[in-house]
């Protein structure tokens, strides 16, 4: 063999094991649950194979997912609004610090270290009946009896925000550290105030970091499944708790199936919106 | 808008950030029987009762072991079409990077109802094997990314250099070209594990009947009420989530220093 001809075939050795895995394990069930959301449920045995339309059908006319469906996106978009208000001061703190900004970045990164489902209950402790909230505002006479806080929508949009805010506060933080300061500085001497320059100048150049921490924030909370069970009520289910359901609880495989290339098609057609007009490239640095 | 203004906003959000996991850290320590204020005292108990705790055991060396499998598995397949995208010319690369970012494009739900129906038709049932397999492709992409953004780092001359020299390619990866690497590697294992041990989504999909890993351990506790064992368990979660990467970086410096100096 030449030398140029194995130095051609070399790359493909290296990513065959891993297009294999992602190929075998991802793309091939990802077409084979298109197929099987046209197969129907029988109520013994195995599901009858064929081209029928009822889970489409259900999935896409039935009220109640169509409910459950816009929900979840209206909880998303609260979500990744509440993150945008809350994460974008402190980004911009972090980036324009004289001092400890490792400290505050690290501090920053920890939540991703520490476990998901410990973060979520971590809230029953504070707002739960017996929790610290409570038993503050019994000590200080506010009230006499303690009352529920929890499980209701608010409680799941309170704890989406505290798994989703660090993705949010660092995708703005790199890009406004990609903003050279002498911009704004420019603006300034040139008699802007620092309120009109900050709004004309560096707001405007780090909205392509907003818009890639608000992207995942609306991704990851519209496909969240832990957050409803654990921090909201029975009325608080999102789309990703009616796949559970159909496929682990009713056995629905087909159904379930249609449920979640819904989903896959939602928040996908998103990616690909996302991907037209902002590029994944700002995507990567935030993750770098 | 005052600078102090921002100061204190951050404060703020940074304490929403940390303060109900410091509850629970401090909740861990309470000697009173109910895992809720008002602490009685302090004391270890709830780790001895941890301890003795079979099921709880029992998910530990579930989560580690399949933490370790996942991580050798992924950091493997990783590093390896890593130095592929980075050091050859392939045609189609962009296509390719997306093709195997793609497991964190989609939701973790439908990923974990994709492959569970797929190896269901293949007669692969819920099992450990499952679980392994699932765990790996979706820490894939955090592995090919670490890696890759290291790799990129690494001067070519110093692979040229040695070929040059006379070694052949085979010695160059291994005595210049991997060395080099093996922060990257270090850490792109790290980040397998570490989501492999958090994960919860996929792992309740794929999980065969009557085995728990540690999340879903806390998850099923979690249906009766809050217990104070649960709050020292997210105490050892937080210890071993937070305290492994930051050994593992410190270990990095070490031998970062050792080398530069």
């Amino acid at each position: 063999m030449t030398i140029e001809a194995r130095e051609r075939r070399q790359p493909w050795i290296l990513l065959s094991p891993a297009l294999a895995a992602v190929v075998l394990l991802l793309v091939v069930p990802l077409l084979f649950i298109v197929v099987y959301s046209f197969w129907l449920r029988s109520a013994a045995g195995a599901d009858t194979p064929g081209f029928h339309l009822d889970n489409w059908q259900k999935v896409l006319s039935d009220r109640f997912y169509r409910d459950i469906l816009l929900n979840t996106l209206k909880i998303a978009a609260i979500t990744t609004a509440v993150c945008a208000v809350m994460g974008y001061p402190a980004a911009y703190f972090i980036a324009r610090s004289k001092g400890n900004r490792m400290i505050l970045l690290v501090l920053l990164m920890l939540p991703f270290w520490i476990s998901y489902i410990i973060r979520t209950m971590s809230w029953i402790n504070i707002l739960g009946i017996s929790g610290a909230l409570n038993s503050v505002l019994l000590t200080l006479g506010i009230i006499s009896e303690p009352i529920q806080m929890l499980y209701n929508e608010v409680t799941v949009i309170l704890g989406l925000v505290h798994f989703l805010l660090p993705f949010m506060v660092l995708n703005i933080y790199v890009s406004l550290e990609g903003i050279d300061t002498n911009l704004e500085d420019a603006a300034n001497s040139l008699g802007a105030t620092r309120w009109q320059s900050f709004l004309q100048v560096t707001l405007p150049l780090s909205l392509p970091g907003l818009a890639a921490g608000g992207f995942l924030c609306f991704v990851l909370g519209a496909g969240t499944y832990i957050t409803p069970v654990i921090l909201g009520g029975p009325r608080d289910a999102m789309f990703a708790n009616l796949v559970f359901e159909a496929i682990i609880r009713q056995l629905n495989w087909p159904l379930g199936s249609a449920l979640s290339l819904l989903l896959l098609a939602v928040l996908g057609a998103l990616v690909l919106i996302y991907n037209r007009y902002l590029g994944m490239a700002q995507l990567a640095k935030g993750l770098g | 808008m005052g600078w102090a203004l921002i100061r204190a906003y951050t404060v703020l959000v940074y304490l929403f950030m940390f303060l109900p996991v410091a509850v629970v850290v401090l909740l861990s320590f309470n000697a009173s029987q109910f895992g809720s204020f008002p602490m009685t005292g302090f004391s270890f108990r709830w780790f001895e009762t941890l301890w003795q705790n079979d099921a709880i055991v029992r998910a530990f060396r579930t989560s580690i072991t399949l933490g370790l499998m996942t991580a050798v598995v992924s950091t493997t397949l990783g590093v390896l079409a890593a130095l592929a995208l980075v050091r050859y010319r392939v045609p189609g690369r962009d296509m390719i990077t997306t093709l195997l970012i793609a497991p964190i494009l989609v939701p973790e739900v439908v990923l974990a109802v994709a492959l569970l129906l797929f190896l269901n038709a293949l007669n692969i049932n819920k099992s450990f094997g499952l679980l392994l397999m699932g765990h790996v492709i979706f820490t894939l992409p955090f592995v090919i990314l670490v890696v890759q953004a290291r790799l990129v780092s690494i001067r070519r001359d110093v692979e040229e250099a040695a070929l040059s020299l006379g070694a052949t390619p085979r010695q160059t990866f291994l005595s210049v070209t991997l060395p080099l690497l093996m922060p990257a590697v270090a850490a792109g294992a790290l980040f397998a594990f570490t989501i492999s041990f958090d994960d919860i989504t996929g792992t309740l999909f794929w999980k065969p009947g009557g085995v728990e890993t540690v999340p879903t351990q806390i998850f099923s506790m979690l249906r009766n009420s809050i217990s104070p064992e649960i709050n020292a368990l997210g105490t050892v979660m937080i210890v071993m989530t937070v305290g492994l990467p930051l050994i593992g970086a410190g270990i990095a410096r070490h031998l970062a220093n050792r080398k530069g100096g």
